[in-house]
């Protein structure tokens, strides 16, 4: 991805003019990128284990026939359901938006899947959780997700 | 045992679950993990070193005024930009929020960076509009910009000042 190569890029200019700048601050910001690092690892590696798991029952094809034939809200809701306990990559996530919509899948389950996919996290809530507490983190993904749900109908509505 | 470990432990067991009961959606599980940890490895290394330096570089003051409590308007603009420019899942934006924290962002302008990134990220969008076309992409982010700032706006209001301060706290020790 064009996006990874230019935060090296970015991260490269950076970690060289601090090292011109001063060698002892650069060396304390390289320990502290480790250490959080190291602190969030064990994290990381579960919410990666998780997202296999969940994958190898919610497979590309099986989230396709769902959002693609179920019509009617019941859809929309299974679509939103789908995009918020999944995690796909963009690259995954938009061709397989883009196959199901010239087959001919409603606006709105597609605006639902999209929209909860990006908003919600439920694979990635034990991080959220470590940093921001529960409290904070159940209310925003679940306030994301109702409005995951009414951004697809007025999405829907707009394009239909 | 650390505390950190269970959740990672949990998952795994879950893996030897499924190579005990289904073992093809256990090498599914396998293939989708391993490709993960690729996608991490390649995506969190600049992120975290750039995260040291601002650390050690962006004195909190700095910090404080442009993306402070005070800051208004335009530190929900930076927010929002620099969580629209990130790279990589949504658990990398965590550990940046963190920081930014540290340093004294204020926490209305942290929940704006967080739906930043999960949302409104350029590279993201740019895919959108190739795969979806320009109406779609267009309107969800038409749609989706005033969600972050209600969906910021909410939770920085239902939030008492003690609870922030618990999670501001926590980032002081990381």
């Amino acid at each position: 991805m064009i996006s990874t190569i230019i935060f090296y890029i970015l991260a490269s200019a950076a970690l060289i003019s601090s090292l011109a700048a001063d060698r002892t601050k650069t060396r304390k910001a390289l320990q502290m990128a480790w250490k959080s690092f190291v602190n969030i690892a064990p994290s990381f590696v579960g919410v990666i284990l998780l997202v296999g798991i969940m994958l190898a029952f919610l497979s590309p094809e099986f989230i396709s026939r769902i959002i693609g034939e179920e019509s009617g809200a019941a859809g929309v809701l299974l679509a939103s359901v789908v995009g918020a306990v999944t995690l796909i990559p963009g690259f995954i996530a938009f061709p397989t938006a883009s196959l199901l919509l010239h087959s001919g899948a409603g606006l709105t389950p597609i605006a639902a899947f999209i929209s909860s996919l990006m908003m919600v996290g439920v694979m990635t809530l034990p991080v959220e959780i470590e940093y921001f507490g529960t409290r904070v983190s159940i209310s925003r993904n679940t306030a994301a997700y109702l409005f995951s749900l009414a951004a697809a109908f007025i999405i829907g509505a707009v394009l239909s | 045992m650390n505390r950190k470990l269970l959740f990672p432990l949990a998952a795994a067991a879950g893996y030897l679950a499924l190579a005990i009961f289904d073992l093809s959606r256990f090498f599914t599980a396998v293939d989708t993990a391993f490709y993960g940890t690729l996608e991490m490895l390649a995506v969190i290394p600049p992120i975290f070193i750039l995260l040291g330096l601002l650390d050690v570089w962006v004195p909190k003051e700095i910090m404080v005024k442009y993306m402070g409590e005070g800051s208004g308007i335009t530190g929900g603009i930076i927010a929002f930009f620099i969580g629209s420019a990130a790279a990589g899942p949504l658990y990398g934006a965590f550990p940046v929020a963190s920081v930014l924290m540290k340093k004294g962002a204020g926490f209305f302008n942290i929940l704006i960076f967080i739906g930043a990134w999960s949302t409104t990220k350029i590279p993201m969008f740019l895919f959108e509009l190739q795969a979806l076309g320009a109406a779609f992409a267009l309107t969800r982010l038409a749609v989706n910009i005033p969600g972050i700032i209600i969906i910021a706006k909410l939770i920085h209001t239902l939030l008492s000042p003690a609870a922030v301060d618990e999670i501001y706290r926590a980032s002081e020790l990381r």
